[in-house]
């Protein structure tokens, strides 16, 4: 338990680069554009940039649930489409638990 | 030489009916087969709703043996094994144990997997080391040819026997197996079909992967919603069909009805390149696909006087209308009317292709086209090819001389069949 809840805190207080930094390990091995990929930001998006077969982003969103130890909603979920909307609805996620 | 090719009898189990009498009314008056299902609630699924048609102990007793029930678990070899023998009845064959075996008759009957339940009930008796418990019913439940090869032993056939298996594509892919056998002169008739079974251990991997729409848990008659604006995904459904091929010597011989005519067809893959992926489609082998059935069919795109499509109510059906214009040439007024029954059935997997092509036949023969049912607000993006009338959302009486086919699949699959009033 109180692993746990150091792990939150710790998450809880990451910054938005280490989130990012997290995120990108996370989406590697289902990025199809490198080069998009090495220029990764806030503003690139999961399909039409990194080239994400869209049947894999639901294989993200898990990966993203197992690393932040979060839930992520069915609404929440339609909405992950760039690194910035994962980023938005992690910290979300993150500071609600 | 190449025979004429015939459909002499036809058979279907669907989840708004059962019996081709009671699939034509329901196709006519547009019912839904979609209900709300407590044990996917319970299972925490997003989309709690499905398509499962009604099938009473008593039916199954009419149509399986005691021993043949005994240990029975496997919902798509029950709805292949009704809509089969419906549709071998229904083309003025007996079922008798006494008739010779018929050389002449054989049977491609696809299944997307088979006997979830009896597999998941022979899991947890082999983890719980009760190998012998498992007796001799869960290998023919459970092997993909477990249709065919209880229907092969039903009816008695002798030519070839055997399942095909192409996702959302098998049911069609059927059709033409059989269709070229009996066109080249291998078989004098063949029984096609397919079915799929139901519930959550064959649709949770669907849900999982977020292309079932969880929008409408509360009303689910509402759910499917194909080439709609506001369309979320796919209702998952279930069930069979059947239709019995024949040549048009030996149909003419037995002097039986002819529903239409199996003109011709074509099966291709996009391989995965420009586009298609594992689950999306390659819009070039889309249209190939249906210009070469067209041209196997030896016709011109302009006679094709209405559309069945595979418009499964994701965000790719504004897509397949879009590979229609192109592949036929024809847009705008000049397009044919189309229609989904998914928005009736919801989306019945591998059974899908063999259904809709029951409905599709079904509409030749009776001249009309069934309504689209829950597509009161065409998609914008559709609405910029074609013009909402060629939708109808009503029963709507037509002369149809021909009717083409589609039905598309994960792995990057098509078929497209051309079916002419006979």
């Amino acid at each position: 338990m109180d692993v746990l809840f150091l792990r939150n805190i710790k998450k809880e207080f990451m910054t938005r680069e280490d989130l990012i930094i997290s995120l990108q390990k996370i989406v590697k091995p289902y990025v199809q554009d490198q080069n998009a990929f090495n220029n990764l930001s806030e503003e690139t998006d999961f399909i039409n940039d990194l080239k994400i077969n869209s049947a894999n982003l639901v294989d993200v969103i898990l990966d993203v649930e197992d690393e932040f130890d979060i839930e992520i909603d069915n609404d929440s979920m339609e909405k992950m489409l760039s690194v910035k909307a994962a980023l938005d609805i992690i910290e979300t996620k993150l500071t609600a638990s | 030489m190449k025979h004429r090719v015939v459909i002499t009898g036809m058979g279907v189990v669907a989840p708004n009916a059962v019996g081709i009498d009671n699939f034509l009314a329901a196709i006519q008056e547009g019912r839904s087969g979609i209900t709300f299902h407590q044990k996917l609630q319970e299972l925490k699924f997003s989309c709690c709703i499905g398509g499962i048609p009604s099938v009473s102990e008593e039916m199954k007793n009419k149509y399986l043996t005691p021993l043949q029930l005994r240990g029975f678990d496997s919902a798509g070899i029950l709805y292949g094994c009704i809509a089969g023998i419906d549709a071998w009845k229904d083309a003025g064959f007996d079922i008798d144990k006494s008739l010779p075996v018929d050389y002449d008759s054989g049977l491609v009957f696809g299944a997307g997997t088979s006997g979830v339940e009896k597999f998941r009930e022979a899991v947890y008796k082999l983890d719980d080391q009760k190998v012998k418990r498992l007796g001799s019913t869960v290998v023919v439940q459970t092997m993909a040819s477990g249709i065919s090869a209880y229907l092969g032993g039903i009816l008695g056939v002798g030519n070839q026997v055997t399942t095909n298996s192409s996702a959302c594509t098998t049911g069609t892919e059927a059709l033409l197996m059989g269709f070229e056998r009996v066109q080249a002169g291998k078989a004098k008739r063949m029984l096609v079909g397919s079915c799929s079974d139901n519930g959550a251990y064959i649709w949770g991997g669907f849900d999982a992967m977020r292309v079932m729409t969880y929008k409408h848990n509360e009303n689910p008659e509402k759910g499917s919603r194909p080439m709609s604006a506001d369309a979320s995904g796919f209702v998952p459904g279930s069930g069979a069909g059947a239709m019995v091929l024949e040549t048009l010597e030996s149909a003419l011989e037995r002097n039986t009805t002819i529903y239409a005519e199996v003109l011709g067809g074509n099966i291709n893959s996009g391989g995965q390149r420009n586009g298609g992926t594992m689950t999306a489609p390659n819009s070039e082998a889309v249209q190939k696909c249906i210009v070469d059935a067209i041209k196997n069919a030896n016709i011109v795109a302009s006679e094709i006087d209405a559309i069945n499509g595979h418009l499964t109510a994701t965000i790719k059906d504004p897509l397949e209308i879009e590979n229609w214009t192109k592949a036929l040439g024809r847009t705008g007024q000049n397009f044919p009317m189309i229609n989904s029954l998914k928005s009736m059935v919801g989306h019945c997997l591998a059974a899908a292709g063999a259904i809709e092509n029951v409905a599709t036949i079904l509409q030749l023969k009776h001249q009309f086209i069934f309504p689209n049912i829950n597509c009161e607000e065409v998609h914008p993006d559709i609405l910029k090819l074609i013009p909402k009338e060629k939708i109808p959302t009503k029963y709507t009486p037509k002369k149809l001389q021909i009717i083409a086919k589609a039905s598309f699949g994960f792995g990057d699959v098509n078929g497209c069949v051309i079916f002419k009033k006979y």
